[in-house]
């Protein structure tokens, strides 16, 4: 391994998740060990999409505002913004260390922002009625701001929306906050509700499984849509305790395919150059990645064009891949942030995590994904893939400390 | 962290996609300014403009305009602020979900609501396969974009960043607000880069977005920049004629600019949206490199020195601030 000494380390003191699998990096834990999806039916609205599983926090709105601990003003919290809170109070809760309030800083993400709360009150909203109190809630800076409320953080607060991979694209945006010396300590994460206006989105464009996904099958059949929030502490050299460290996030690549809105080109093209980028900004080559936490949303089109970008980067020697969108189902958003903290949880516990419900080799591909857990394996370098709609391929690589 | 801004493209409720900033046009009274839209013909392939919504033909023109006034250097990155993104779209979509209850939906709005869009879109357009981001948070959206193109410069692993700004009116939105002010809408890209590019080069030498921040953050922001308040030869002002809102800029020019200081607004001539910064930005750009703002931006003329250091303050609500600090390129 090579350490890359002339760029500032980003060392993650903090994480916190909510998705189908739990509320809590314990309830994360125990169910990516149990080998337990939390992709079932959807139970918290009505929808004419009620036969299509979704990943569902299991958890109404009043559920989570008590355990947001939000007493006032309850009728102003999105579902989305809720979950966004949980999981960064964990992360917060987390990370002890003491750091000038002026020196905190928020990257967060979101692309369905406070859709939820605009589905409920379509009929007020498009009428003109809906009061003017609520009209922030709307927007994708809500989440985001609520959460920098909370915390007092005042500095440098942001919202990225790059479709699927937003949170990647926040946790690369707060790690160079931290390189660039903008801040030693940032918040970084994302959060999104399951929604009517995604399920049908994604369903007009025929891409969501109807029994649930299966990411690199050879009989995959689509995207099984899931909700939840993630969200990390980054931390600079200058304020990081040692004993706190979970991991290093060293190396990480934003770009873009330029290819099609809504598909990757069959080639992988954009999603190499991203792998390959992170790669070279952590000074790693491939052979020293231990796991790949996949993309894999279980689509034709995704999980070949990945699978073929892990091939000519990784060649013969393809490391164990598993995509754990099985588990939790796409998150949107969260999805960058969450398969960080699994990455993490790989990390921390030397596990590797199966890729549930595979049955049947893709022909196209060389490599078999990860089936089984896989215990006290030696996990040091994870990459970690997030692509999005509108071409945009990001990937994040973490390592043991 | 800096960044030299080299050229602009602008589409605006003004003249301003023909690169004329007089911004004569008579706003006065208006509730809502649409943007003044270019013949896009000349800017957008037209396989590709039949198939475009608004705000894309919007973002994609301005982004050419700016790559035409930068004579045809091409960005290795791309970052888009939006504040509400492709809202019109979201609201077709989310309409079609409600009202026929989920049976009769169409892909097409719903491709066209992501909110990263306009920046992918530029991204095929230019065939820019490198950093792609877009930022959606409120009136620091923006500010947020340029900030996110000043690291990318500083980590010198790009040179040449097209940063853009860009929201559409939408009718929805402005009938839910609670303060009706003259509302706007626009498209402004400019490319940024390490390095001055000609005499028109400006330079942006600091960005800075808060969240319901202290009394002081503006000196204290200044004091960092070395730049007391005397030496800014203009503060561009985002005063939108809402009494809440504008009550906090006349606490600024009774308190912390001295009388000299000219004072500058734009509101009045681009219209209230989240990413209006990016009309003062241009504004503020050309007058530096013409000597002079338009007569129509001129709140309160101040010395007659030509502007040369400029400091643009907006606020969203009194709740998210943003300075931009602009100078001339090789002022120290």
């Amino acid at each position: 391994m090579k350490d890359n000494k002339s760029s500032p380390a980003v060392y993650i003191t903090g994480a916190g998740m909510a998705s189908a699998l739990g509320i809590s990096l314990e309830e994360t834990l125990r169910a990516l060990r149990g080998q337990k999806t939390g992709i079932g039916p959807i139970t918290l609205f009505d929808t004419k999409l009620k036969h299509i599983p979704a990943g569902e926090v299991k958890c109404s709105d009043e559920e989570l505002l008590d355990r947001a601990g939000i007493r006032s003003e309850r009728d102003t919290y999105s579902r989305t913004a809720l979950l966004g809170l949980i999981a960064a109070q964990e992360a917060m809760r987390m990370s002890q260390s003491v750091v000038d309030k002026q020196r905190i800083s928020l990257a967060s993400a979101t692309t369905t922002g406070g859709m939820n709360f605009h589905e409920k009150n379509a009929p007020a909203i498009f009428a003109g009625t809906m009061p003017g109190k609520y009209v922030t809630l709307l927007d994708c800076a809500d989440a985001a701001q609520k959460i920098a409320r909370h915390f007092g953080i005042s500095n440098n607060i942001t919202t990225v929306s790059t479709a699927c991979s937003s949170s990647a694209n926040a946790i690369i945006v707060g790690a160079r906050m931290i390189k660039t010396g903008l801040a030693d300590k940032v918040l970084a994460g994302g959060a999104d509700a399951l929604t009517r206006f995604a399920l049908n989105g994604f369903n007009t464009l025929g891409i969501l499984s109807p029994d649930g996904c299966r990411p690199f099958d050879a009989r995959r059949d689509g995207i099984s849509l899931g909700e939840g929030a993630a969200y990390l502490v980054l931390e600079s050299a200058a304020v990081v305790k040692p004993e706190n460290i979970l991991g290093r996030l060293s190396g990480y690549a934003n770009t873009n395919e330029a290819y099609h809105q809504t598909a990757s080109s069959p080639e992988g093209e954009g999603a190499t150059l991203a792998i390959r980028k992170a790669l070279e900004t952590a000074g790693l080559c491939p052979a020293d990645i231990d796991y790949i936490n996949a993309h894999g949303t279980g689509t034709v089109i995704n999980d070949l064009s990945e699978g073929r970008a892990i091939e000519k980067v990784f060649g013969a020697a393809v490391p164990p891949v598993s995509s754990t969108k099985g588990y939790t189902g796409h998150t949107l958003a969260a999805a960058g942030a969450a398969e960080a903290i699994i990455s993490l949880l790989a990390i921390r516990h030397n596990l590797l995590f199966p890729n549930l419900r595979f049955t049947a080799q893709m022909p196209e591909l060389s490599f078999t994904p990860q089936t089984a857990l896989k215990e006290q394996a030696p996990v040091n370098h994870i990459l970690s893939n997030s692509f999005g709609f509108g071409g945009s391929n990001s990937s994040l690589i973490f390592s043991r400390h | 962290m800096h960044a030299y801004l080299n050229a602009a493209g602008l589409i605006s409720p003004q003249r301003t996609f023909e690169n004329d900033f007089s911004c004569t046009l008579n706003t006065q009274g208006a509730a809502i300014l649409p943007a003044i839209e270019p013949d896009y013909k000349g800017l957008i392939n037209p396989v590709q403009l039949r198939r475009m919504s608004r705000i894309l033909k919007l973002g994609t023109a301005a982004a050419q305009l700016c790559i035409n006034n930068a004579g045809g250097r091409q960005p290795d990155a791309i970052i888009v602020g939006t504040g509400l993104a492709c809202v019109n779209d979201l609201e077709v979509f989310l309409k079609s979900v409600i009202e026929t209850d989920e049976q009769g939906v169409s892909s097409i709005p719903f491709i066209n609501s992501l909110h990263n869009t306009v920046a992918a879109q530029v991204a095929r357009t230019l065939k820019i396969q490198s950093y792609n981001n877009t930022h959606c948070h409120r009136g620091a959206s923006f500010e947020n974009a340029l900030l996110d193109a000043l690291m990318l410069l500083h980590e010198k692993e790009h040179r040449q960043i097209l940063v853009g700004g860009i929201d559409e009116f939408s009718r929805h939105y402005y009938n839910l607000l609670t303060t009706k002010v003259t509302s706007g809408e626009g498209a402004g890209f400019f490319l940024l880069s390490d390095l001055p590019a000609g005499e028109n080069s400006v330079k942006i030498s600091a960005v800075r977005t808060f969240y319901a921040p202290g009394e002081d953050f503006i000196p204290r922001f200044l004091a960092e920049q070395h730049t007391p308040v005397h030496h800014l030869d203009a503060a561009l002002l985002g005063m939108n004629g809402a009494p809440g809102d504008d009550a906090l800029y006349r606490r600024l020019i009774d308190c912390l600019f001295p009388p000299g200081t000219p004072l500058i607004t734009y509101k009045h001539l681009c219209g209230e949206y989240p990413t209006s910064s990016a009309f003062a930005l241009a504004l503020a750009a050309r007058a530096i490199a013409a000597g002079a703002f338009p007569p129509p931006a001129i709140l309160r003329p101040g010395k007659p020195a030509t502007p040369h250091k400029v400091l643009i303050y907006n606020h969203y609500q009194n709740c998210n601030h943003t300075l931009i600090l602009v100078e001339k390129a090789g002022l120290m």
